[in-house]
């Protein structure tokens, strides 16, 4: 119906930045449980995280790096105007999302194939701790993955309203707040790295 | 002024005409900040008289020892839904949706809010949520029988239907959140000339501070939920000891939200507080920018205090300390604005209207549910009456004496601006009396319960309780009879009753400026605000 | 739209993503020679080290108003000291 008089291109953006504080705080409900029992089974965390694939976790990481670069260089290309740019530019990102997910499909499979997930009976059997750092680690990635699909997506709508004109240089706080979006993706993902494939 | 004989009759003029669409989907589909104001406030209302019947149904159990009414898998189920109900359904999204909706834009001199169809979406979350929430009860294995906080383990063994009710609740925190940040927004960006922070109504203030616990505090309710969900499905042994899980890890989660919940349910009612008692005093209120403060302090101090509900839990003794000492320290703020109300009242010209009945009220049921609060604040007496009907009593005297006198309070004082007619003033006297007299037979007769020795959630009890609970149920009646009688004096009155001009009760705020019933726009043209909220004299009220 | 739109090159974009890449290499060098339970504080630095690039530069927070900044740090805070709190519990328990 009626929309606001005149478009509030701060208010849009505070908008956003508040919705990204409730991702941070939805994730971060995971990393304090992370913490906590990191704290209480330093070894069993130790022993299950040195079974990560360290190869799929960096690759996916420079994958995340690189397309959260396409999509803020898609916001510089759309504020000076480079439309077929900003197009390349988040199609690449769109890209970049598709292949993280499909590593994830084939670490996972892997992961599964032996016999490592949630309420698996190895992990049943394992000591405690193990199968608290498995499930916590599909939870937290799943989570994220689950993101990983949301801002993909949302970057396929805003590059179609780029296309059609509906985002231009005059007006684009939409493919902005969708690049916020993503580089919230990023961020999540950058603490998920070290956590669950690094230290351990 | 307008002469009262021009005012248009209810249901008519100003955002009523608002022509466009018709029939129902005027409404359901409407971006108006007053017509999702009014849906919110009905959805809520509705919940609302819904647990009320659960609640008294629970007291007709508790009348007598043994079972009286039903039997003891039924009674788990109904205590469940009627706290699940009145705290996700009816007040946590109550006090935003409704009156924050109504007003808070009129307020701050604004004509919507910040995001006009998030905040359509935001109540389309909450019915949706509401409707997974009510098909839960009739699904599955029932009703979930777990107690409003959905305590692990039993939750995730039950072979009720936690799941449905949980993933409910989720949804219903999203539309928390969605709302949350439209009124931070709104507030940072929408205020109009003139409208500086220190001129803002207490009001909206008390809703920013309430937003922020919104934004901050119910994705930890999110996750904590799917938590549960992904137990129950994927068996992922977090909260389960023999897997190495830690079921305290859940408490931690479930009240690091729902502590911060219990300020977004009263921290709405002490804004309505705080604009009613300078309007019906007639006197500027006392320590505006203490009370202010005093919002923003509650819901940052309020939030580090989750602890205190597991000191019996195998909490760690330094955390009881911290967490016994902090909830100590939630008791300032909260002290600040009770002795500046009071304040605000020493000689003023008071006038006992309903709206300023429910006000006093407030102020005495709430300082009784906040001193015990400190009871079971303190570790030591805690030990005592933890989980008992101590507690009960003790919660019911903040939520409903305070959050809930003022959401009456607020009926009284602000719907008939927006229906452009009133109820009569004797019978919602007379309701105001029957239900503050019932309520205190109701729960402090459950306090004194709890002191000697009865658990809360019980079935069944000892002969010995058996006299109190009598009282107390019958005090639960005397209530519902004043609930009634407010209700139908205050709905036949917004519909039938007197006309109203545009200010009423002769307060300083930005919404009684503008006609009455309000238009669609609210302002006719952007108001330039050149006075503070309760500055009568510069609103040129005598 | 009056607010001033701050245009970020594509140079320095590129600069940052670089930056970016070898922290990665950095922090994944750091995990493969054990240095002692430090590590895990000090993958958590680099993490932080990336993320503040992350959202200075790609997320333009660098260029933005007193307002956006105060209201990260401040929500940022908020997450560190529930997670903090929940330490009195999980330490001395």
């Amino acid at each position: 119906m009626s929309g606001p008089l005149h478009k509030d291109y701060a208010g849009a953006k505070l908008g956003m930045w508040l919705f990204l504080f409730t991702e941070l705080l939805l994730f971060g409900g995971l990393f304090l449980l992370y913490a906590a029992y990191l704290a209480r089974y330093p070894r069993e965390f130790g022993t299950a995280g040195g079974q990560m694939h360290l190869g799929f976790g960096t690759l996916n990481t420079v994958i995340l790096i690189t397309s959260s670069l396409l999509v803020a260089m898609a916001v510089t290309a759309i504020q000076r105007n480079a439309r077929r740019m900003v197009l390349w530019l988040l199609g690449g990102t769109v890209l970049c999302a598709a292949v993280f997910l499909f590593n994830k499909y084939l670490e996972w499979s892997d992961e599964i194939g032996k016999g490592i997930y949630p309420n698996s009976p190895k992990l049943v059997a394992a000591p405690p701790g193990e199968s608290v750092f498995f499930s916590l680690y599909y939870l937290t990635v799943g989570l994220h993955g689950l993101h990983v699909l949301i801002g993909g997506t949302l970057l396929t709508l805003v590059a179609v309203r780029v296309q059609r004109g509906t985002i231009h240089a005059g007006d684009y706080v939409l493919l902005e707040n969708g690049a916020l979006y993503w580089h919230l993706v990023d961020l999540v993902w950058i603490f998920i790295f070290p956590l669950y494939y690094l230290i351990l | 002024m307008i002469p009262v004989e021009n005012v248009p009759p209810a249901g008519d003029g100003g955002f009523w005409n608002d022509t466009g669409k018709t029939g129902i989907t005027a409404w359901i589909f409407s971006t108006d900040h007053k017509r999702i104001g009014l849906l919110y406030f009905y959805s809520v209302l509705t919940f609302f008289l819904i647990a009320v019947v659960l609640g008294v149904l629970l007291r007709i159990e508790l009348m007598a020892p043994g079972r009286t009414i039903m039997g003891p898998q039924t009674y788990n189920a109904v205590f469940t839904v009627h706290g699940v109900v009145m705290v996700f359904l009816f007040i946590i999204p109550g006090f935003q949706g409704s009156f924050g909706n109504l007003v808070m834009p009129i307020q701050i001199g604004a004509r919507d809010v910040a995001f006009p169809r998030l905040n359509l979406f935001s109540w389309w979350l909450y019915i949706a949520g509401a409707a997974v929430i009510i098909t839960s009860l009739f699904t599955g294995g029932g009703p979930p029988d777990t107690g409003w906080t959905f305590y692990v383990p039993f939750s995730e063994r039950t072979g009720t239907n936690v799941s449905l009710a949980v993933f409910g609740v989720f949804i219903v925190g999203f539309s928390s959140i969605v709302t949350g940040l439209n009124f931070v927004t709104t507030i940072h960006r929408l205020r109009a000339e003139g409208m500086t922070w220190g001129r803002l109504p207490l009001f909206v203030w008390s809703l920013y501070a309430t937003a922020w616990v919104q934004i901050l505090a119910t994705p930890i309710l999110g996750i904590t939920l799917a938590l549960i969900i992904a137990e129950r499905f994927l068996g992922t042994g977090l909260f389960d000891p023999a897997r190495g899980g830690d079921p305290l890890m859940y408490q931690h989660l479930f009240w690091i939200y729902s502590h911060p919940a219990v300020y977004i349910m009263i921290l709405p009612g002490m804004g309505v507080i705080s604009e009613i008692i300078p309007a019906f005093a007639r006197k500027p209120i006392f320590g505006y920018k203490m009370i202010a403060f005093s919002s923003l302090a509650i819901a940052a101090a309020g939030s580090l205090v989750w602890g205190h509900h597991m000191f019996t839990s195998g909490m760690s003794d330094t955390a009881i300390l911290v967490f016994s000492f902090l909830t100590f320290v939630v008791a300032i703020p909260s002290a600040i604005k009770v002795f500046n109300w009071v304040s605000t009242l020493y000689r003023g010209s008071i006038s006992l209207e309903a709206p300023m009945l429910f006000a006093l009220a407030f102020i005495l049921l709430f300082s009784i549910g906040g001193l015990t609060g400190l009871i079971l604040g303190a570790a030591a007496t805690d030990i005592h009456v933890h989980d008992t009907q101590f507690v009960v009593g003790h919660f019911h005297y903040v939520i409903f004496g305070g959050a809930v006198f003022a959401f009456f309070g607020a009926m009284h004082y602000w719907l008939p601006k927006f229906y452009g007619r009133r109820y009569a003033e004797k019978p919602a006297v007379v309701a105001w009396v029957l239900m503050f007299v019932g309520f205190n037979i109701t729960y402090f007769t459950m306090m004194v319960l709890g002191m000697k020795g009865m658990p809360r959630r019980y079935y069944d009890y000892l002969p010995e309780f058996a006299p109190l609970n009598l009282v107390s149920t019958i005090g639960s009646w005397i209530l519902v009879s004043g609930l009634i009688l407010m209700l139908v004096n205050l709905f036949r009155g917004l519909f039938k009753g007197e006309p109203i001009d545009r200010n009423p009760w002769g307060a300083a705020t930005l919404e009684w400026t503008i006609p009455t019933p309000p238009p669609t726009e609210n302002f006719e043209e952007e108001p330039v605000v050149t006075h503070g909220p309760y500055d009568f004299k510069g609103a040129g009220i005598p | 739209m009056s607010e001033q739109q701050h245009i970020v090159s594509y140079g320095k974009l590129t600069a940052i993503w670089l930056g970016l890449l070898a922290l990665t290499a950095l922090t994944v060098w750091v995990a493969r020679h054990n240095v002692g339970i430090g590590h895990v504080w000090g993958s958590l630095a680099i993490a932080v080290v990336k993320g503040g690039l992350v959202i200075a530069f790609f997320m333009h927070m660098k260029y933005e108003g007193r307002l956006l900044r105060w209201l990260l740090f401040f929500a940022l805070s908020v997450l560190a000291i529930f997670i903090g709190f929940t330490f009195f519990d999980v330490l001395y328990r």
